[in-house]
């Protein structure tokens, strides 16, 4: 049969082409473009074991092939019996002992790196962020520079869901789950580590260059799992500091400007949202804090920032993210009602550093 | 109890199957059972990938996504995967090493009804509130909050099946220490033999680690322990460990026996002993024994510390020289060799550079760090298909196109075979190849949509339709079945075979051997054949063969356990129930009481019946 060669070929070519057409996937959620230190840590091990191992395939694959051509049986040949070998001593060393050497070239700069990686013992330098999991979304609790190690409780910034960082530094994230396991995972900055109930888990993160990194969660946490995505919002380390003073500064008393958002505001208290979402450093961290809510990337973790579909999601969270912890927890909000919370939320901008700060340069 | 074939009537026959302690007859209920929950597993494969086929897809249900993805892992795994290798070691251990039966018939039995009652149980859950959705993994800090009675089902399904399985292994231990016909040793067994004993022993030391997890799990939900509850003191990471510490022997169990079923195929197709038989034995006990040490490289993101981190990934990545030393091995086992290709041996030769990419991907999964990026992603959900379906799941059909006539008496069709198999190759490298890439891409394991504008499109719908070639080589290969099923007898040997199964029947007597054979070296009947003999010795005169009686007893057993299940399930809703659990134990033990004082000692196959036959 012919056709086995010819259709080996074609589908190589064809997974080629694929995986051409596919690309490397998106700027900024791709673990492919690495954007910050663990990620590059990563990929230099990806590159490496990929190599070795494509090698080890190659070698496999031309044998394979060869034995194929020379070796099947022909026409003519029906009765011919091949000499019965029962093995070969030097042969069999060298395919136990080259792959011997292998794994040594790949584990060495393995264990290397995991140790790197590990490494906890400068926090004390540097911007430690306690990052809290729950059912579907993060939150993130500044510790106070004169508390590093966050004994005291003292939290200098509150928010969720897009974690402000500066580019060029070191964070150190203490990570802990409310309820289930759940797992922090931003590909392009960093690999993920799992977020567990029962202990505080500690990883450093850095980004190399401004960008608005998208966030996953990696272990199964329910229905909406897979919805429960945030943001890394790296910024220089000068837009960080006005963003961190204007968020220390913020007044969550300050009446708004327009007399809707007003409106909005006194539903978001008489509808009992506040009971769980604080907006300023203070208050209940049962919900998301909502103090820099209109300079959100998404709403909900999913949804595009527009009105509509904040009025949805206050409305009906259930139809947005199924199994989340919000629905029926408050009093039934007309779409009005919604709309006019809408419009409190969204002029919530206590600093100038957004998002867009991040994407320009 | 004649071999005479006879047509017998539906009743009679529906009855034998369920009182048979023939290891051949209890293959066939591997095999039917297995398949069944295959095609189940698979249909639910394709809802699956139904759903991802493009992004904010609303096909099926966040919750019922959930259901799916851990029903079809754990259906593959333990109800589907690991009976059918049960079946055919039931089919075919027993005949190469010369025995007229396993060592335990009667265990048997009740090894296959615990397995099926299992499977039932755990299924009915879909009809019954819900199906556990916790992944076939079921950490305990999702599994203890889950709101329906589906990770109850999980726990007590998984606990029959798992005994089962327990029992299985424990059998194919005994069968291979004392049943060996005389003259075979342990060094001129078959390699699928020596696999199957190799992962009995992992089935031996790793399924008690699932049982105990079980219970805790199970405690914790019907009985209000705190094991896993970390409000009250528990600890979830216990789960973890226990679950991989079996669940990494689990894949050496799924994929080591298939290792034999392939050095038997390839020897036997290459016309050629097996290259390095010593090796080859030594390699799999290494690899079964480096499996018990490495079940942490599942947990590298867990937070273990960097030197659990890094033992384990030495461990991981030297699990990959006995891997290569077996594959090296094959190829040079053909090589010289007069390489015939068929259907069971095109399944053979796709395993090749298929599974190389699976091992290749699980050394660089091994790689912590790198690992760090891989862990729950679909690079994951690639490497474990390519080694679990192109390694397990090829090396079924190997070896289920390559014993199919010493099984049922009939060759199957060989253009069917090739389609099947043609279409299953292509459509598992569509599947499963670009999904590295989606992994590495920023896709994570067990979504239930992705989302539009992330570039990860076009990859799941190549994924997709991958999927739908699968389905359809599946369905040409259950053509295959019914249309063989009308074809015409196969011979004893019909692929110029090497071991004792080939020396006797296709279908065999339900004796199997007339005489023990007498085996003289390694490949037994070739060697009768060289040396131009061309039928087995015998070791010992033509005498009276002892038979084991027929017993409903393993069915009930189960069917009593099975019953129990639900009163366990359920009391935690209304303590009624209690009065279903207590009448299921006591039906069981009923059974098992009978089992234990009413003596049954067989009945004897005259020798001047088998003289008649024989003639």
């Amino acid at each position: 049969m012919k056709g086995w060669m010819g259709k080996l070929k074609v589908f190589f070519l064809l997974s080629i082409v694929t995986f051409f057409l596919a690309g490397c996937g998106k700027d900024n959620l791709t673990a492919l473009v690495p954007k910050g230190f663990g990620a590059q840590e990563s990929m230099k091990l990806i590159i490496l074991t990929t190599v070795v191992m494509t090698l080890v395939f190659i070698v496999v694959l031309i044998l394979f092939i060869v034995v194929l051509l020379r070796y099947r049986r022909k026409k003519g040949q029906e009765d011919y019996i091949p000499k019965q070998v029962e093995g070969n001593k030097t042969l069999e060393t060298v395919w136990t002992v080259i792959p011997i050497i292998l794994v040594l070239i790949m584990a060495i700069p393995t264990v290397i790196s995991t140790f790197v990686l590990a490494d906890d013992s400068k926090s004390k330098d540097h911007l430690n962020i306690e990052v809290k999991g729950n059912q579907y979304w993060w939150h993130f609790k500044y510790r106070d520079e004169e508390d590093p190690t966050g004994k005291d409780k003292n939290y200098s910034i509150q928010t969720s869901q897009d974690l402000y960082i500066p580019t060029g530094e070191k964070v150190y994230l203490h990570m802990k789950s409310n309820d289930v396991i759940h797992s922090f995972w931003v590909p392009s900055i960093s690999g993920k580590m799992d977020v567990n109930p029962e202990n505080e888990n500690t990883m450093y993160i850095e980004a190399y260059e401004e960008g608005v990194y998208w966030g996953k969660c990696a272990e199964l946490c329910g229905p909406s799992h897979s919805l429960m995505d945030f943001k890394v919002i790296a910024v220089s380390p000068d837009e960080y500091d006005k963003w961190a003073k204007d968020m220390q500064d913020f007044d969550p008393k300050q009446k708004p400007e327009e007399k809707v958002a007003q409106e909005g505001k006194e539903l978001f208290e008489s509808k009992s949202c506040i009971a769980c979402h604080a907006i300023g450093n203070e208050g209940s961290d049962t919900g998301p804090n909502l103090t820099d809510f209109g300079n959100r990337t998404k709403y909900a973790g999913v949804l595009d920032p527009e009105k509509d579909n904040l009025v949805k999601w206050i409305t009906d969270p259930e139809s947005v993210k199924p199994g989340n912890e919000m629905t029926g927890k408050y009093p039934e909000v007309s779409d009005e009602e919604a709309g006019k919370i809408a419009e409190y939320l969204m002029q919530l901008k206590p600093s100038d550093v957004s998002p867009k700060s991040a994407s320009k340069n | 109890m004649s071999t005479v074939a006879q047509k017998r009537g539906l009743g009679a026959t529906l009855w034998e199957y369920l009182t048979t302690i023939d290891h051949k007859k209890i293959a066939h209920l591997y095999l039917i059972g297995g398949g069944l929950f295959f095609i189940l597993g698979g249909l639910e494969a394709v809802i699956i990938r139904i759903q991802l086929i493009k992004p904010e897809n609303d096909f099926i249900s966040a919750g019922l996504y959930n259901e799916m993805i851990t029903m079809h892992g754990t259906t593959m795994i333990f109800l589907a995967a690991m009976p059918i290798i049960l079946g055919i070691m039931n089919a075919v251990l027993p005949l190469q090493i010369g025995a007229r039966d396993v060592a335990f018939p009667f265990l048997n039995s009740l090894g296959f009804w615990l397995f099926m009652f299992g499977g039932i149980l755990l299924n009915t859950s879909w009809f019954l509130g819900g199906a556990p959705d916790g992944g076939w993994t079921s950490y305990a800090s999702f599994a203890l909050t889950s709101p329906t009675h589906g990770i109850d089902f999980y726990v007590m399904g998984l606990q029959l099946a798992g005994a089962g399985t327990l029992m299985g292994g424990i059998n194919f231990l005994a069968t291979v220490v004392n049943m060996r016909a005389p003259g075979m040793t342990y060094m001129r067994m078959p390699l699928f033999t020596w696999a199957s004993f190799i992962t009995s022993v992992l089935i031996l030391f790793a399924f008690p680690a699932f049982t105990v997890a079980l219970f805790l799990l199970m405690f914790d939900r019907m009985f209000g322990t705190a094991f896993f509850d970390v409000a009250l003191g528990g600890n979830t990471v216990i789960w973890q460990h226990l679950f991989w510490i079996f669940g990494h022997p689990e894949v050496y169990i799924l994929i080591l026996p298939i290792f034999g079923l392939f050095s038997d195929i390839f020897s036997t197709f290459s016309r050629k002993r097996l290259f390095g038989y010593t090796a080859m034995v030594f390699a799999t006990m290494l690899i079964a024994f480096l499996g018990f040490m490495v079940w942490a490289h599942h947990m590298f993101t867990v937070g273990l510390g960097p030197v659990a981190n890094s033992i384990f990934a030495i461990g991981t990545m030297a699990i990959a020289v006995p891997t290569g030393i077996k594959i090296f091995n094959w190829l040079a086992t053909m090589w010289g060799g007069s390489v015939k290709i068929n259907s069971a041996m095109l399944w053979a030769l796709g395993f090749i550079p298929s599974f190389t990419i699976g091992g290749m991907t699980g050394v660089m999964l091994g790689s912590a760090v790198a690992d760090f990026q891989y862990h729950d992603t679909y690079f994951v959900v690639a490497h474990f298909h390519y080694v679990i379906v192109g390694g397990t799941v090829f090396g079924i059909f190997a070896g289920l196109h390559y014993w199919w006539p010493k099984m049922f008496g009939r060759i199957l069709h060989e253009g069917l075979g090739k389609l099947t198999f043609w279409t299953f190759f292509i459509g598992f490298h569509l599947t499963f190849f670009i999904q590295h890439f989606l992994g590495l891409m920023g896709m994570p394991r067990r979504y239930w949509v992705f989302l539009k504008g992330q570039e990860l499109d076009v990859g799941n719908f190549i994924s997709t339709i991958g999927a739908f070639f699968m389905s359809f080589a599946v369905i040409v290969f259950l053509i295959n079945i019914i249309i063989t099923a009308r074809s015409e007898k196969a011979p004893a040997d019909p692929w110029d075979g090497r071991t004792l199964e080939w020396a006797i029947s296709s279908p065999p007597p339900f004796y199997n051997f007339e005489q023990l054979p007498l085996t003289r070296g390694l490949d037994p009947l070739w060697i009768e054949k060289s040396e131009g003999n061309g039928k087995m010795i015998p070791a010992e005169p033509l005498d009276d063969i002892h038979m084991p009686n027929n017993s409903i007893l393993p069915f009930l057993m189960s069917l009593g356990f099975f019953i129990a299940g639900f009163g366990f399930i359920f009391q935690t809703d209304n303590k009624l129930w209690y009065i279903v659990l207590y009448a299921g134990m006591a039906f069981a033990f009923v059974c098992m009481f009978i089992r234990s004082f009413k003596d049954d000692t067989g009945y004897f196959v005259k020798k001047e019946d088998l003289e008649r036959e024989g003639e």
